[in-house]
């Protein structure tokens, strides 16, 4: 087993995502990456789906990457890294190479629930040993925030505006990790990067099962989701705080949950924080809330603090 | 040294597996299945030590070879019409990202209608892709070329694709000559190539190209397949040598003193062939070119080969719909058109969806050609067996 991170002190001080790339200032994805790469170490190659983080990290002639990384399409980081997984598998057992690389997929929410779930499931089948990582910002930023599957109830994007017919997006985001679980899979979890330990002990023991392994992450969008830039690691606090999102790993399917909230906070309090859901009314924040009672009564986490 | 009965998809595979790749990623489709079949029997019992991915797509397929073949190992897939219209998207990336795959392309049409029969608009529509193209007519050629195909790629650092006949080739049984494995093994040495995903390098492949940056980018890909021309004829000439064979771009029949020839592509050559042969007994000049390198198109030598041609029938296994012409005839026209004195250029299309093209509709195409010959002018397209 390898590190456990409980503290600061636990944290390698190297820096594998070099500062000066070009997300958006106060972007999450960003601060998940970085730990992400802290966890992991040098030895993987990232395969980066297209969107944000791809755009912004790789504008030649810079690159933010300290470890090798492959952008290869939209759709199909999963299947470029189960080349690269097999590859090296097959450089190792003909001595053609003795290197070790941990194949890391990453892809954004349209990138995974949308146009690439089918070769993410193809990979998860047939049991490739790498770690695919969503980092989810709920829409298409890249693109300029428009619906993805991932888009919760009622937020707004540019392709789902609220209007007189329209409360916003009206269907419930997917379970990405029940998706994958489904799979039957070593390792599934979510994760937050305002949960820095959580996330990383989560990166660490991803790299360490056999076989493929999945991080739902949920990153918080200050230009999507219409909050002020210093408010992000803020925002998944009360993501998590809420219950709307749980912080738990499914382990050969045994699901545990991995930060507990023993006070939950109202829904009220994450949805008024959001430019992206200030049009929706009392009665979809509670059907909101009925959401977050459902999550905790699932997950075992506490009542609402009145 | 040994001689085994093979079909075009059995010989491919025999070579896939002398070439001791290292990744497999396969996905089945008519008629290419035989390929990544026998390829699978080989990897199960150890005949090839490789790893053999069963991806979910032929998006996937090329999507994991692009991955694969960046860590420096040799790469395998194989399609057809459909699947590799659905690698679209992948193989410009294939090709700018520098990745040495070989891919068999088993000639077959696109829908719709449905159709699992042999034409060429599948391999047409990839044409601009930035892969090299080579052609097989017979099983022993789709194994010489797969060979063939590795040694260029390699060298060259760009994708090829080996297109052979969908049912003519892929399916009919001849009897193929395979050299020994050492002789395979000095020639194109299964060694680790660049690993582009090593941590010693921590190199950043597929990034933003800026307007900036893109277009020196992608021409790097377009110089690369300008180079490969002298390279690939150099290669050629080396694997002759070795393998006592007589392969060119361009194949050639009684073009020395041809004065009208029809052009083509794949197996229709045996063909046109046989009814340029019978037609010669009857004292007709007459000659059957055949492309084999299609990409890079050979536009130098054609040039040379059409000198004092009079009229040349280009016969074309695929349609441009809405275009000058079809995209065999397009690029023979823009190859001819700085001779002095050019020949004639004649517009055929045959056997589209698997259409049977048989002698008589040859012997209709020569006659049509001789007629260019004779007047100096050439009609419309002429749409071969279609039924009006």
């Amino acid at each position: 087993m390898s590190t456990v991170f409980r503290t600061i002190k636990d944290v390698p001080k190297e820096e594998y995502f070099a500062p000066g790339h070009r997300l958006c200032a106060g972007c999450t994805a960003a601060t998940a990456i970085r730990q992400i790469l802290k966890a992991a170490g040098r030895d993987v190659v990232v395969v980066t789906a297209t969107g944000c983080v791809e755009v912004a990290t790789s504008y030649f002639p810079q690159t933010a990457w300290r470890v090798p990384w492959v952008h290869v399409a939209f759709e199909n980081s999963a299947a470029v890294a189960s080349g690269i997984e097999v590859a090296m598998k097959a450089l190792n057992r003909k001595k053609k190479s003795d290197e070790k690389i941990h194949a890391i997929a990453l892809g954004g929410d349209g990138g995974t629930f949308d146009i690439g779930l089918q070769a993410l499931s193809g990979a998860l089948e047939r049991g490739h040993d790498f770690l695919y990582i969503c980092y989810d910002n709920e829409a298409y930023m890249n693109t300029g925030i428009q619906r993805s599957s991932a888009t919760p109830y009622c937020a707004a994007t540019t392709t789902c505006p609220p209007g007189r017919l329209s409360a916003g997006k009206m269907t419930q985001k997917k379970d990405l990790v029940a998706i994958a679980v489904a799979h039957e899979i070593p390792y599934a979890a979510t994760a937050c990067p305002s949960y820095p330990f959580d996330l990383m002990n989560k990166v660490r023991r991803a790299l360490d099962v056999e076989g493929p392994a999945l991080i739902h992450i949920l990153t918080p969008c200050p230009t999507g989701w219409r909050f002020d830039i210093n408010e992000g690691i803020d925002v998944g606090k009360l993501a998590v705080m809420t219950g709307l999102w749980p912080l738990y790993e499914v382990v050969n399917g045994v699901t545990k949950l991995t930060v507990q909230v023993p006070r939950r906070e109202p829904v009220k309090k994450y949805l008024k924080g959001q430019g992206r859901f200030k049009h929706v009314g009392e009665d979809v924040m509670k059907r909101i809330q009925e959401r977050a009672d459902l999550l905790a009564a699932k997950f075992g986490l506490g009542p609402v603090r009145q | 040294m040994k001689r085994l009965g093979l079909s075009g998809n059995y010989a491919v595979a025999y070579a896939v597996k002398m070439a001791d790749v290292d990744v497999i990623a396969a996905y089945p489709i008519t008629p290419q299945t035989t390929i990544v079949e026998k390829l699978a029997d080989f990897v199960a019992n150890g005949e090839l030590n490789a790893e053999y991915v069963n991806v979910e797509s032929e998006h996937s397929a090329m999507s994991a070879c692009v991955g694969a073949s960046l860590t420096g190992a040799r790469v395998f897939t194989a399609t057809s019409s459909q699947g590799l219209a659905y690698m679209h998207e992948v193989l410009f990336i294939a090709s700018v990202l520098r990745t040495p795959i070989v891919m068999a392309n088993v000639n077959r049409a696109l829908s719709a209608p449905l159709n699992i029969w042999n034409d060429h608009s599948d391999a047409m529509a990839e044409r601009d892709s930035g892969w090299i193209q080579l052609w097989a007519s017979s099983a022993q050629e789709a194994f010489d070329t797969t060979i063939e195909a590795f040694k260029i790629a390699e060298d060259i650092q760009l994708p090829v694709m080996v297109n052979i006949d969908g049912y003519i080739v892929s399916h009919t049984y001849e009897p193929v000559t395979l050299p020994d494995q050492e002789e395979i093994s000095g020639y194109i040495p299964s060694k680790p190539m660049t690993n582009r995903v090593s941590p010693r390098l921590a190199y950043s492949s597929g990034v933003v190209g800026p307007p900036e940056y893109y277009y020196e980018m992608k021409y790097q890909a377009v110089d690369a397949m300008e180079r490969s021309r002298q390279r690939i004829k150099e290669i050629e000439s080396d694997f002759n040598q070795r393998f006592g064979k007589d392969y060119k771009d361009i194949n050639t029949y009684h073009m020395d003193d041809a004065e009208y020839a029809l052009l083509i592509m794949g197996s229709m050559t045996g063909t046109a062939r046989v009814v340029a042969e019978s037609l010669r007994r009857k004292g007709e000049k007459v000659g059957v070119v055949s492309i084999r390198c299609f990409r890079p198109f050979p536009f130098e030598r054609l040039a040379e080969i059409f000198k004092g041609v009079r009229c040349v029938g280009v016969v074309d296994r695929a349609v441009m719909p809405g275009g000058p012409s079809n995209p065999l005839f397009v690029d023979v026209a823009s190859a001819l058109y700085g001779m002095a004195e050019r020949p004639v250029l004649q517009s055929f299309v045959a056997g589209l969806g698997g259409r049977d093209v048989p002698t008589d509709e040859f012997e209709l195409m020569f006659n049509k050609t001789k007629e260019g010959a004779r007047t100096g002018r050439a009609g419309p397209c002429v749409y071969v067996g279609l039924r009006e």
